[in-house]
Order: structure tokens, then C-alpha cells, then sequence
């Protein structure tokens, strides 16, 4: 953070020390500057969801209802599902992504960096403008985050519009935000980073850029639809005004389902650049790497009625987007297998961010197991809209992709800030988390097997056992995340100052710079061979 | 740490002897359930196996190629003839299971030469049903006690799957169902029967049953469908056919007959049965004190219509709802007197008392 603060800074009044602070950050265009903004943010929001997500847990502890309302318990899942989406995971992949991408390729910054410093900016604002629905008249948005119109709109409090402006926001900072990402890979790759010597991480956030500028245009259709069907008489997703419910569905899921995949591709590059350091043996399967890849990011876009088997299509129609799901489940499989021959016959070590990079392995495979059962359509009548699903995502989500940037902020943490975090700190980070996680998530499994609906504040007494388990589970995890913060903020100033290489098997352009980096990445193109 | 570990580990271990809950998709008793069933365990063994061979393997390098163990890195980096392996693997293991999905999903697809045709509406927060070809219908309503729901009261057994009307059916018919709703979407889920299928307005949407076994099979509503969404259960009664065409014959006649009596209440008589009518159809929204949760659902108490002195305008309000918006109209779903009941208690309870009775004539004479 020392970077380009003038000396004499020291030596200001505090009220001109504040203010030189609020425009460094609110001006800042260095894409090391955007992304640590971006990481923080996503950080804060982790905490506000997570915050959310513990009151349900607490009101699931027990049968009955003790501390909210239904009406306010659907605005906590609603308002948890669209932090945690919005506000928390998507961040922190663009957070990864500035810092990372201009190192990887030997760039000096980002392309455009004034576009950076705006898609930013967007992020506060919208995000704040989400959260005040909370303290709006009518409550806050109580639909969940699927936002299935007619209940958003005929049926929707007031606060749905605040909640649309602030998804198109999003929207937009996600729109810019990629512009920027593919403008920097196609230009400013360094002389002789050609396509197939990309770092992993650098090609799934190209694909990602990719279906971003593809899908939100389509969820602000969507959104747009709905503020009209709202305010100004149309009657898109309005039956009875010859309007079509379904229609909404299948408009959101095509958004929907990549974005999925927009989430999960750059924690899958940065497992990918995790896993063959510390297993000192290079990624296998570079290219099936790539390819999977590519081709996850054009099957996404045609698989997205696989959360519509219980809304009534057509025979054809569901048998279609069984096999079309099916098929998407073997390229992720080939990463799954290309990680594990990776550590094959490697040399492996167990730092915190391997360990965490070896539990989303194999919880995100499992994730993928329950994955391929619920794109068994018949099956699907059973699992759709259960506790089943909440697990399954869960595990996609939290076990999965959460841990991968866990991994990625240990292991970049001594290149970004010059100085080693705690690891036995680390340690303890790690092991409280993977078995609270999973007292968390897997009896869940059961509970949408024994046939407990989702989205409901209170239960039959044959879910009781489960639930607080569950419930239990979710507290000891919610608390472990504030060994992260606090490992992360004491470290700055008190960890071992950390070497330019940091890890034995490190491999990259981002290696060969100083820890912290320079101001300015690659002030000259590096050579690479 | 350790200690900790242990802890949970024990924790872990005791759990299945604390829990008597069920863990798996029950088997169910119609042909599409156990089908459906099968497919589950089938497709869980497979992903068991693969979960097998993966973590397998992990395991076998986390323990044999650690650095600490002196294990040095080897520097493949690719092989072909793997690499296309995990393709072809995975494709024949997904066609295995694709193949007996597609002979369920044609199986759940044939709707034809059903015995008897059940309507099922949804409304927030209850269930309507009609039989089709006996003119028979009804509204089906949780009917667990608000006291147990806040916890004053002992939960019963079946706390949250109870309602006041189950739907009944006869076993080994092949019974359909049509599913469609009256404002937002609902989804009508027995698993039991395998069956789920969304409400949606404006859609017709069909499921088959076959019911094997007589018994009581209890479901919930699935999707999100506004504040009571966990509130509206189904409780679906099989019972052998004939005792089922007893129960259709005698249902079918007194809704004959129950159109002609009609008595005048007291107002004592009319507050007993509005409160308790009040508390089951309008409570959810309006609450139970009046108090509604503005500006979405208002409040009844001191409000011009519960209040003034124009009875007609509360009663058409009641009747006949207030198009788009979740106040619908209860002239279908109530009959006179339970009308006249739920109207006198609104506008006496709450410290409203203006002494107004309304009766059934009343009710009757604006149902035209
Ligand atoms: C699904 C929720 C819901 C249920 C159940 C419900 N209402 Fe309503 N009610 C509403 C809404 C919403 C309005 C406001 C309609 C509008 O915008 O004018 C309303 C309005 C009213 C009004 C007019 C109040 C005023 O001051 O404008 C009365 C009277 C009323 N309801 C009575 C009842 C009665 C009696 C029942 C039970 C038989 C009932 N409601 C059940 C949602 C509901
Ligand atoms: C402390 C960790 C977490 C806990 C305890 C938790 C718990 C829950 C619970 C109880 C629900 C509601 C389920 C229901 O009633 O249907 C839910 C929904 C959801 N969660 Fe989480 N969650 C956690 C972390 C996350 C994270 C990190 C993400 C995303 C990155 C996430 C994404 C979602 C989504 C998308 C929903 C669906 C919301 C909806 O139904 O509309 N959760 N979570
Ligand atoms: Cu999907
Ligand atoms: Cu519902």
C-alpha cells in the first residue's frame, strides 16, 4: 500500500491525511490498487453474507420459530444467496484477476485502467443500494435470489426495484470489468507469451471474460422485464395478461447457469497454479487443460433448463438438457484427473494453501458426484428444490470455490505484501474450517433426501437431528473465517519478509518481480522462452 | 487442537445413534417412486465408485510422494494416450447413465387411461382439490396450531405435515393430476408418490400415481411461494378402492344438500367460529392480531373498510378479492357462513365492536 503515498505523508495534519487517503483510493487506476479494493470488498461482503446466513442457521437450530419472522426469514436467504453471488464471490475472482493477470503476462498494468477504476466504484455502490433494501419499508427483496417472477413482480415489496438497479449496476461493472480483462490478454501479452505458454489462470479468466459479456446483457433483460411487468403495465411474466411465468425461468437460468461457471472457472485456474508448486512437478495436461476449458465455457450456454425439470417441459426438451448436462460433467472431469496425476509423482508439501487446494479436490469432487445425479432428470423430481440442493451448491460454492480462493489468498499473500503470513495460524485456519464445513453441508444431504423443502423457516420434527448439526457446523465455521482476518491484517505488519521466488516449485512471471511487486508490474516486457 | 479433534470426532461418531431420521430418498409406493428410487441407488453406487478411485488415488500420492518422506518429483507433464482416457471413460460412464434415465422419464411421460382426474390448485398458502368427474372439491389447509408454531404449545407429531382435509385416493387406480395455480408458483411434492410438479399460473401441468399401498403420505410445498411457504403442506390419504367410492359418494351428496340449509348466527356464535376461521385463512397475511405487515398486507384494525359503516364493501372486498395483488377472492373457497362468520369477527375483534352481524342471507344475496 506504500506504493506512490509521497514520503511526507507523515508529517500531514490528520484531516489532510484522511483526504489524501479517500482519493488515493477512490482515483486509484493501478490494477494492483483495484484489486486489493476488489479483495477487501469481497471480504467485507463474505463477512455481511455470511452474518445473514448465520441468523438462518440460528432460527434452523431448533423446530418452531423463535427469532424471525417467515417474511423477514425469506429476505435472509434472499438477501444471503445475492451477497454471497453478487457481492462476495464474483469480487474476489475480478480481485485475483487484476492483481494477478498483468503479472502473469509481463504487463505493466491493465489495459484500461480508468474503465477499472469505474467497474470498481460500481461494485460499493451497488452493493450498498442491495443492503439498504434491507432497511426500506416492506422489507428488503423475499423471493430468493431466483427472483421467479410472478412473486418479484405482481407480488414483490417495493424494494425490488431499488434491488434491479442495483443488479444492473453489477452488471455493468461485470461488462467493463471483462472488456478491460480481454483487452489486456490480447494486447499486452509480453514478447513471447504466446497463446499456449498462457498460466492456466490467465486462460480461465479470458473464457470467463468471455461469458460474462455473454450472459449479464441477458440477466439486465431480465431484471428489465421484471421493472416493467412492475411499474409500467406489461405483462412479460403475467399470465394473465397473456404473459408467460416460464419465460422469466428460462431467461434467468440462461444467465444463470454460466454464471456458475463464471464463478467456478478462475478458482479452477487458480488450483491450477496452486498444485503443481507445492507438488514441484509441472501441471499435467496443459492442453487438455485448455481445452476443457474452452469447451466447459461453450457447453455452459446450453445446459440451462436442468433447473427447470419440475416446471413442466415438454418429454424431449427435459431429455435433451439431461444428456447436454451430463456431457459438461467430462471436461470437469478431465481437470479433476489432470490435478491428481499432477501431484502424482510429484514431491508434495504441505502448506495452507496446498492444504486447501487438496480439500477443494476432493470436495469439489463430490460436489461434481451429487452434481451428476441431479442432472438425472427423473431422479431430479426428488432432489429439485431440497435440502439436496442447498448442499449440493453448497458444496460447489463454499467446500469448492470458496477454499480455492482461500488457497489462492495464502499463496499470493507474501508476493502481494512482501511478508509471510502465519502458517500455523493457517494451519489451524484450515482444519477448523474443512471439518466444520462439512458438519455443516454434508447432513444437509440427508435432509433433502428425507424430504425437507429449501427456503423454509421452520421444519417437521423428523428434520430436527439434522438441522442442528447443521446449525452447529455453520457457527464454528462462520467463526474459524475470523482466524483468515486476522492472520491476514497481523501479518502485514509482523510476518517474515518474504523472498521474490517464496515457494521452492513457484513457476511464472509473477515469481521473478520483487515481493511486494513494483508500481508498475513489467516496466519493461520480460523475456520468456 | 488434538483434544479438539477428538471432540468432534466423537461428535461425529455418535451422531447416527442421536439420529432416528431418515438419510435416504424414501422408496415410496407408486411405480414412478420405486423406479425412481432405483435409479437413485443405481447412480449413487456408480458415483461411489468413482469417488472411490479418485480419492484413491489422492490419498496414495499424499502419503507415498510427500516431500517430507524424501519423495522426489518426477516431470511428466503429458501423456496422450491418458489424456484421452478421461475422455472416453466418463462419456461411457454417463451413457450408462443415461440410458435406464430415459426409460424412467418415458415411464413418467404416459398419462393416459387414468381411472379418475384430480384438479390441484395452488393458492397461497393451501391446496385446492377437485375431482374432475364428481364434481367434488375442497380446500386442504395446515392445521397445526399457531401455539405450537411459537413454541407455547408441545409440538405433535406430525407437527407441519398435518392439514384439515387430506386429499383421499384409491389405491392400485391409476389416478392423474393435473397441477396449476392461482397466483404464484407452488410445487405439489409427495415423495412418497414421486411426485413434484411446479404450479404454475397459466400452466396445466400432468402427473400419474398408482398408489400400491393404502397408508398417509405427506409432502410439503416445494418452491418459494411467499411468506407461509413452509406452511402449506399435503397430506395425501390411500385408502382401497372401495372404501374410496364410499367416501366419493357420500362427499358428492353432501355437497348436494349443503347448498339448501342455511341458518341465521348469533353474534357470540359468529365470533367463535370467525375467529378460528380468521386465524386459519386470513391470519397468515393480515396476522392474527389485525395488525398486517405494511404496506404489502395492510392492517384490517381501524381500516375504513373493516370499520365504516358501509358493510357491502367489506363483504365485496372479502368476496371478491383485490385483483393483482395476494388478496384474492374467497367467494369459491368459503361458504356462506363461514363468510358471514370471518366478516363479524373483523369488525368486532380488535376493539373494532360496532355491533355489526352479518349474516349468510347477506352473503348470499351478493354472490350473484
Ligand atoms: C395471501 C395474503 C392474504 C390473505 C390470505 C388474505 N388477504 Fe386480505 N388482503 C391482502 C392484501 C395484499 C390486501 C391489500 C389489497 C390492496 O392492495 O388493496 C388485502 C386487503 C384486505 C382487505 C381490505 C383492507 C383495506 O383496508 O384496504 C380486507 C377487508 C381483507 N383483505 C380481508 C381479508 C380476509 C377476511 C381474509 C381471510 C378470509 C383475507 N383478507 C386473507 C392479502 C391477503
Ligand atoms: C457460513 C457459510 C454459509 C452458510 C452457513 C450458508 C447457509 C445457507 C442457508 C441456510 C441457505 C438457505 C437455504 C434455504 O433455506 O433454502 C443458503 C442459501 C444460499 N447460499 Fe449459503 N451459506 C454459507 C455460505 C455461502 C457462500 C459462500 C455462498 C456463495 C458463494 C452461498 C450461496 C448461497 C446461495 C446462492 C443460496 C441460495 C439463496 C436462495 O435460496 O435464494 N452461501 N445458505
Ligand atoms: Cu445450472
Ligand atoms: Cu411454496
Amino acid at each position: 500500500m506504500a506504493n506512490g503515498v509521497p514520503a511526507a505523508a507523515g508529517q500531514q495534519s490528520v484531516p489532510r491525511r484522511v483526504i489524501s487517503f479517500i482519493t488515493r483510493w477512490t482515483t486509484a487506476t493501478n490494477h494492483k490498487d483495484i484489486g486489493t479494493l476488489y479483495l477487501c470488498t469481497a471480504l467485507l461482503n463474505l463477512f455481511v453474507g455470511g452474518t445473514l446466513a448465520l441468523c438462518i442457521r440460528a432460527e434452523l437450530f431448533v423446530p418452531g420459530l423463535q427469532f424471525v419472522e417467515p417474511n423477514f426469514f425469506n429476505t435472509l436467504t434472499t438477501m444471503h444467496g445475492l451477497i454471497m453471488l453478487f457481492g462476495f464471490i464474483m469480487p474476489v475472482a475480478v480481485g485475483f484477476a487484476n492483481w494477478l493477470i498483468p503479472m502473469m503476462i509481463g504487463a505493466p498494468d491493465m489495459a484500461l485502467p480508468r474503465l477499472n477504476n469505474m467497474s470498481f466504484w460500481l461494485l460499493p455502490s451497488a452493493t450498498i443500494m442491495l443492503i439498504s433494501t434491507l432497511f426500506m419499508d416492506g422489507g428488503a427483496p423475499n423471493f430468493g435470489w431466483t427472483m421467479y417472477a410472478p412473486l418479484s413482480t405482481t407480488y414483490g415489496p417495493p424494494s425490488t426495484d431499488y434491488m434491479i438497479f442495483a443488479v444492473h449496476m453489477l452488471g455493468l461493472s461485470s461488462i467493463m470489468g471483462s472488456i478491460n480483462i480481454i483487452t489486456t490478454i490480447f494486447t499486452m501479452r509480453a514478447p513471447g507469451m504466446t497463446w499456449m505458454k498462457l498460466p492456466v489462470f490467465v486462460w480461465t479468466w479470458l473464457v470467463t471474460a468471455f461469458l460474462l459479456i455473454g450472459i449479464m446483457p441477458v440477466l439486465a433483460g431480465a431484471v428489465t422485464m421484471m421493472l416493467f411487468d412492475r411499474n409500467f403495465g406489461t405483462s412479460f411474466f403475467d399470465a394473465a395478461g397473456g404473459g408467460d411465468p416460464l419465460l422469466f425461468q428460462h431467461i434467468f437460468w440462461f444467465f444463470g447457469h454460466p454464471e456458475v461457471y463464471v464463478l467456478a472457472l478462475p478458482a479452477f485456474g487458480i488450483i491450477s497454479q496452486v498444485i503443481p508448486t507445492f507438488s514441484r512437478k509441472p501441471l499435467f495436461g496443459y492442453r487438455t487443460m485448455v481445452a476443457a476449458t474452452i469447451l466447459i465455457g461453450i457447453l455452459s450456454y446450453i445446459v440451462w433448463a436442468h433447473h427447470m425439470f419440475t416446471s413442466g417441459m415438454p418429454y424431449g426438451a427435459q431429455l435433451y438438457f439431461m444428456l447436454a448436462t451430463m456431457l459438461i460433467a467430462v471436461p470437469t472431469g478431465m481437470k479433476v484427473f489432470n490435478w491428481i496425476t499432477t501431484m502424482f509423482r510429484g514431491s508434495i508439501s504441505f502448506e495452507t494453501p496446498m492444504l486447501f487446494s487438496i480439500a477443494f479436490v476432493f470436495m469439489f469432487t463430490f460436489a461434481g458426484c451429487t452434481g451428476v445425479m441431479l442432472a438425472v432428470a427423473p431422479a431430479d423430481f426428488q432432489y429439485h428444490d431440497s435440502y439436496f440442493v442447498v448442499a449440493h451448491f453448497h458444496y460447489v460454492l463454499v467446500n469448492g470455490l470458496t477454499f480455492a480462493f482461500i488457497a489462492g489468498a495464502y499463496y499470493w499473500y507474501p508476493k502481494f505484501w512482501g511478508r509471510m503470513y502465519n502458517e500455523r495460524l493457517g494451519k489451524w485456519h484450515f482444519w477448523l474450517s474443512t471439518i466444520s464445513v462439512n458438519v455443516l453441508f454434508f447432513p444437509q444431504h440427508f435432509l433433502g433426501l428425507a424430504g425437507m423443502p429449501r427456503r423454509i423457516p421452520d421444519y417437521a420434527l423428523q428434520f430436527v437431528d439434522f438441522n442442528f448439526i447443521s446449525s452447529c457446523g455453520a457457527f464454528v465455521f462462520g467463526f474459524s473465517q475470523l482466524i483468515f482476518v486476522y492472520n491476514m491484517i497481523t501479518s502485514r505488519r509482523r510476518g517474515e519478509p518474504a523472498s521474490d521466488r517464496v515457494w521452492e516449485g513457484a513457476e511464472g512471471l509473477e515469481w521473478t518481480l520483487s515481493s511486494p511487486p513494483p508500481h508498475h508490474s513489467f516496466q519493461t516486457p520480460p523475456k520468456v522462452d | 487442537m488434538v483434544g479438539l479433534f477428538r471432540l468432534l470426532g466423537a461428535c461425529l461418531l455418535l451422531s447416527p445413534a442421536l439420529v432416528n431420521a431418515q438419510i435416504n430418498m424414501p422408496r415410496g409406493v407408486t411405480p414412478v417412486s420405486q423406479d425412481i428410487y432405483g435409479l437413485h441407488m443405481y447412480v449413487i453406487w456408480i458415483v461411489v465408485g468413482i469417488m472411490a478411485v479418485v480419492y484413491g488415488v489422492i490419498i496414495f500420492s499424499l502419503i507415498r510422494h510427500r516431500k517430507s518422506k524424501g519423495a522426489v518429483a518426477a516431470t511428466f507433464s503429458k501423456n496422450n494416450l491418458l489424456e484421452l482416457m478421461w475422455t472416453i471413460v466418463p462419456l461411457i460412464i454417463i451413457t450408462a447413465i443415461a440410458i435406464p434415465s430415459i426409460r424412467v422419464l418415458i415411464e413418467m411421460d404416459d398419462y393416459d387411461a387414468a381411472d379418475l382426474t384430480v384438479k390441484i390448485t395452488g393458492h397461497q398458502w393451501k391446496w385446492q382439490y377437485e375431482y374432475l368427474d364428481q364434481g367434488v372439491g375442497f380446500f386442504s389447509t395446515l392445521s397445526t396450531p399457531i401455539e405450537e408454531v411459537i413454541g407455547v404449545e408441545e409440538k405433535n407429531e406430525f407437527y407441519l405435515l398435518e392439514v384439515d382435509e387430506p386429499l383421499v385416493l384409491p389405491t392400485d387406480r391409476k389416478v392423474r393430476f393435473v397441477v396449476t395455480s392461482n397466483d404464484v408458483i407452488h410445487s405439489w411434492w409427495v415423495p412418497e408418490l414421486g411426485i413434484k410438479r411446479d404450479a404454475v399460473p397459466g400452466y396445466v401441468y400432468e402427473a400419474w400415481a398408482r398408489i400400491q399401498e393404502p397408508g398417509i403420505y405427506r409432502g410439503q410445498c416445494a418452491e418459494l411461494c411467499g411468506v407461509n411457504h413452509g406452511f402449506m403442506p399435503i397430506v395425501v390419504k390411500a385408502v382401497p378402492p372401495a372404501e374410496y367410492d364410499k367416501w366419493i359418494a357420500e362427499r358428492a351428496s353432501a355437497a348436494k344438500t349443503a347448498q339448501g340449509s342455511r341458518s341465521d348466527l348469533t353474534l357470540p356464535e359468529a365470533m367463535k367460529r370467525g375467529a378460528a376461521l380468521y386465524d386459519q385463512h386470513c391470519g397468515a397475511c393480515h396476522k392474527y392480531d389485525g395488525s398486517g405487515m405494511p404496506p404489502t398486507f395492510p392492517s384490517l384494525r381501524d381500516s375504513s373498510i373493516t370499520t365504516g359503516s358501509d358493510i357491502n364493501r367489506h363483504i365485496d372486498v372479502v368476496m371478491n378479492g383485490v385483483p393483482n395483488t395476494a388478496m384474492q377472492a374467497f367467494a369459491p373457497q368459503l361458504d356462506d357462513e363461514e363468510l358471514a362468520a370471518i366478516i363479524t369477527y373483523e369488525r368486532n375483534a380488535w376493539e373494532h365492536d360496532t355491533g355489526d352481524l352479518v349474516q349468510p342471507s347477506q352473503i348470499q344475496a351478493r354472490r350473484q
